[in-house]
């Protein structure tokens, strides 16, 4: 069985979805959904250990050889991002019964756990597929399941957060398809190691530059870069809480992740970087992203959407980090993908807990928390601490490696833009710190108590990860070290 | 056959069709930019659809023109005009930042014109889409899968997976529409309406004769995919379209009365599960995943049988989802009115 | 480069351009998803352009033809009508609910309602 890994790691929650559907009853459902969670988590590390083992892992589906058939191909990349994706799925959802409980209809909570799984299956697929066009397809499976998650919400503004999400993602995913055509019809292929050879030979053409255009802006707004960020916000803010974590935590990961393979692997980096703009347009909107959507952030009084901004500007060091161009900016990237999952994890797993308890997350109902719910609230600090970069967390490590990068590269006016980003960040935490704290709880505000264990502890395992990542730095620093190394070597 | 001499003299007949349908296709494109009566957009979509499949003929896409005419112009069209008597026929006369959104869209037009400046010419035979994979599946697929229609081959077979992806889209769709409309109605509420046709006889008893040969011939494009056009995906759209002929004329209770939705849903998962499952067993057989090769003695026989189960997969899935989606959409038209009459 | 070689191309992408309009130009709901149709069939058609070989025929196998158009962008666009209808079914489903919930389907008046709801939960 170990050779069929790859096909396991997506189908095991693919097939999950429909026994789901038939099962039905929620309490059965839930259990099935944390097996199969499980098993992906299992089989994503054991892809890692043969990745190590044997180097990229390349699985023929249907026994077709690629370029003929589709094949999912696995290497140090994907194997890493695959535990990234099935691990924080894991944990979110040993919170998620507690959960949806409060905040979704029990007739309709089968529905979600099944979106759920499509949507993991949606993200997987795409992490794993070595086809161009069968990353649209799996793209297109996780979006319509999270468009499902999103309007389950229990406000009305999640129908239209997710309405206003399906259309401008269907928009990105029908500039993707724009992309991937005009990329066959230069080169007669769709896989991406084929594409990689043939794309040189034409790689002077207006056509293929409009290809790489298309699917460039396509993925961005997929990966809410800033100004095509709109939908994020709303849909962070309103969708169920597990919801939010889960697509905080892994979508724009995932999108991030088709990028890089896109700019790296398919076109490579003598073609991304010199005979187009990238890194100009890159760095200025990963600027203007940080340094815009912190300011907004700072405005929110829904502290869901004040995360959510802040989800946007965190996006921005991500692409600053790729439009930089060099291993160290990758590496930066790479570090910061990982280290904001956790972050956001954390944070929104607290929240979980506190729309829980409080049932509002709006910046009011905080007043006097702090001293209610301890546990919840430094769980949400200690995220914030990290996406400020205070030392010790893991935000210190990912924003350092940009810096340095930054310096490397002899940027330093983009270098303190960056701190000021940071900045910016201390300012929104702040607000909510304060608030939680230094606020007396509101006269007619019965006491709380702490967020169930359920929730409790799940959001602890991300803070004691931000911890711990943020101190012993040489686990994840290697990965991000090697993964940058291996999308600088080229296609294989 | 005998058409063959004829096709090549009448290639200026074909270039007059391609750009007339163009112009066609142009122009509902536009009036319905202009249309304030949302019916009227609903039938030009549905036109639009119409002439891209007619248009697809011309491209020899046959299987693609099957699907868009039964999808595009059938399914889209019921379910828009279903959801359009739940929230109104006119739209606002405001247009939103009609300014930005025109240059948005001149900025993209000139992105892919520039695109187009270094295409190879169209209809080439030396274009590179036409001489890396393509001669391999026209060539090879004979060998490999010895069925004629090639879309087929390559469909459930050398790219099996993306059809598997299809069908977990369209389940993903169901689960979605179900999670969003589907309410559970207290038994004394669901009293009796008149079905809504009660009046038109000749419609009725036309329609109750026809219901039967289209899903006889939904069997027929089922089982026949492999020689001609067809396949599970348009033979699910065409059953469903029996079903959903059926509850236009005698309503929607008097439908989920003889069709058990239970039952409904667990085929709509079904159908996914029969896919996969082909899957697995090849991959207990020694085989890749999906590799029908594995299947049976002969590599020929396996790629039959498992062409034939998939697409069987795909053709419960299709049916029972789009009978599951209409039927929960049309089951809402009474609430939503309810409550915002 | 010949002007007739191209004009396919060309009319393809103002279809595209006006479905596209459709979709940000337009406030109702319900016609931003025509628009997203017409877009979507109109790439459609981009790749079937594509896959056409002037004086092929249909990719199904027959002693009689040796020249044939190319299968493989056809069934990619079988599989991108599919997930097409799927978001279209899961798009109104959505409007039918918004419909519910806000008593309209115009984007300027559900945005004037939102703000109203934000002002008033302060």
């Amino acid at each position: 069985m170990i050779q069929h890994l790859p096909i396991l790691q997506v189908i095991i929650p693919l097939l999950a979805a429909p026994i789901c559907f038939i099962l039905k009853e929620a309490r059965l459902v839930r259990w099935f959904v944390l097996i199969a969670n499980v098993m992906a988590f299992v089989i994503s590390i054991m892809l890692l250990q043969q990745v190590n083992l044997h180097g990229t892992l390349v699985y023929s589906l249907g026994g077709w050889e690629a370029p003929v058939g589709i094949e999912y191909r696995i290497d140090e990349l994907n194997a890493y991002l695959l535990i990234l994706v099935t691990s924080i799925s894991t944990i979110t959802l040993m919170a998620a019964g507690k959960s949806l409980t409060k905040e979704i209809p029990e007739s309709k909570i089968t529905y979600f756990y099944i979106a759920y799984m499509l949507c993991l299956t949606g993200l997987l697929g795409i992490v794993t597929t070595g086809d161009a066009f069968n990353v649209f397809v799996f793209l297109e499976i996780s979006s319509l399941a999270s468009y499902t998650m999103i309007a389950m919400g229990n406000d009305r503004r999640s129908l239209w957060a997710s309405y206003q999400y399906l259309i401008m993602g269907t928009i990105g995913a029908t500039f993707i398809l724009i992309g991937i055509g005009l990329m066959y019809m230069m080169t007669g292929t769709l896989n991406m190691y084929d594409l990689a050879e043939r794309l040189p030979e034409v790689e002077h053409t207006k056509t293929v530059f409009t290809a790489f255009a298309f699917f460039l802006v396509g993925v961005c707004l997929k990966l809410a870069l800033f100004p095509l960020h709109l939908w994020l916000p709303n849909a962070y803010a309103y969708a169920p809480s597990i919801a939010t974590v889960f697509l905080a935590a892994t979508a724009t990961k995932v999108a991030i992740y088709v990028l890089l393979r896109f700019i790296f692997s398919v076109y490579g980096f003598e073609f991304s970087f010199s005979h187009l703009p990238l890194t100009e347009i890159l760095v200025s909107l990963g600027l203007l992203g940080v340094i815009a959507a912190s300011i907004v952030a700072i405005y929110q009084t829904n502290i869901k959407r004040l995360f959510a901004y802040s989800s946007v500007s965190q996006i921005g060091y991500m692409i600053l980090g790729i439009g930089i161009g060099s291993k160290t900016g990758l590496t930066a990237t790479m570090l910061h993908l990982f280290n904001h999952a956790l972050m956001k994890s954390a944070i929104f797993l607290a929240l979980a807990g506190v729309v829980y308890r409080v049932g509002s997350v709006n910046i009011k109902a905080f007043a006097g928390l702090g001293k209610q719910m301890p546990w919840t609230m430094a769980a949400i600090v200690v995220g914030g601490l990290s996406l400020i970069g205070v030392p010790l967390t893991v935000g210190f490590v990912s924003k350092w490696y940009l810096v340095l990068a930054l310096l490397e590269s002899n940027w330093w006016p983009i270098a303190v833009l960056v701190m000021i980003g940071s900045l910016l960040a201390i300012a929104y935490i702040w607000r909510l710190v304060e608030v939680a704290y230094f606020k007396p709880a509101l006269q007619n505000n019965q006491s709380y108590k702490e967020a169930p264990l359920a929730i409790l502890i799940p959001a602890w395992i991300f803070v004691i990860a931000n911890i711990y990542f943020g101190i012993d730095t040489s686990f994840t620093v290697g990965v991000s070290e090697k993964t940058a190394e291996l999308l600088f070597g080229g296609a294989r | 056959m005998r058409l063959k001499p004829i096709r090549i003299r009448s290639r200026a007949i074909e270039i007059l069709i391609n750009v007339i349908l163009l112009a066609f296709l142009a122009i509902t494109a536009l009036s319905l930019a202009f249309t304030k009566d949302l019916f009227a957009s609903v039938m030009l979509t549905g036109i639009y659809s119409l002439l891209s499949a007619a248009f697809f003929v011309l491209m020899d896409a046959v299987d693609v023109a099957f699907t868009e005419a039964a999808v595009g112009a059938g399914i889209s069209t019921i379910l828009m005009v279903t959801t359009l008597t739940m929230t109104g026929r006119f739209e606002n006369r405001k247009l939103h930042h009609p300014k930005i959104a025109l240059s948005v869209v001149i900025v993209t037009g000139v992105m892919l014109v520039i695109g187009t400046m270094d295409m190879p010419a169209f209809g080439s035979d030396t274009a590179p889409a036409q001489v890396h994979l393509a001669p391999y599946f026209i060539m090879q697929s004979g060998e490999d899968i010895d069925i004629p229609n090639i879309v087929t081959s390559v469909l459930a077979s050398y790219r099996g997976f993306d059809t598997f992806g299809e069908v977990v889209v369209v389940f993903t769709a169901v689960i979605g529409v179900l999670a969003l409309l589907e309410f559970s109605r207290k038994d004394n509420e669901s009293a009796e309406k008149p079905a809504p046709m009660s009046q038109h006889k000749i419609l009725r008893i036309v329609s109750k004769i026809l219901i039967p040969p289209i899903m006889l011939f939904a069997l027929y494009v089922q089982f026949h995919g492999e020689y001609g056009p067809g396949g599970g995906f348009q033979a699910g759209v065409i059953f469903a379209s029996s079903i959903i002929l059926y509850a236009m004329l005698f309503g929607i209770e008097q439908t989920r009365k003889a069709v058990s939705m239970p039952v409904v849903k667990v085929l709509a998962a079904l159908g996914v599960l029969i896919y996969g499952s082909v899957g697995i067993v090849s991959m207990l057989n020694g085989g890749n995943y999906l590799d029908y090769n594995a299947l049976a003695e002969s590599n020929i026989t396996g790629q039959h049988v498992g062409i034939i189960i998939i697409e069987l997969g795909v053709g419960i899935t299709v049916a029972t989802a789009m009978i599951l989606i209409f039927l929960t959409f049309a089951r809402r038209i009474g609430k939503t009115n309810e409550g915002t009459a | 480069m010949n002007f007739l070689e191209q004009y396919n191309y060309w009319i393809v992408i103002l279809l595209m351009m006006s479905g596209f309009y459709i979709v940000i130009a337009h406030g109702n709901l319900i016609k931003k998803l025509m628009g997203l149709t017409v877009f979507q069939t109109s790439v459609f058609i981009l790749y079937i352009s594509i896959s056409k070989v002037i004086g092929g025929t249909a990719p199904i196998l027959d002693d009689q033809y040796t020249v044939y158009s190319n299968p493989l962008p056809h069934v990619l666009i079988l599989t991108a009508i599919v997930v097409g209808v799927a978001t279209t079914a899961l798009g109104l489903a959505l409007a039918v609910r918004i419909k519910e919930a806000y008593g309209t389907v115009e984007e300027d008046v559900i945005q004037e309602k939102d703000l109203q709801q934000e002002g008033s939960a302060e």
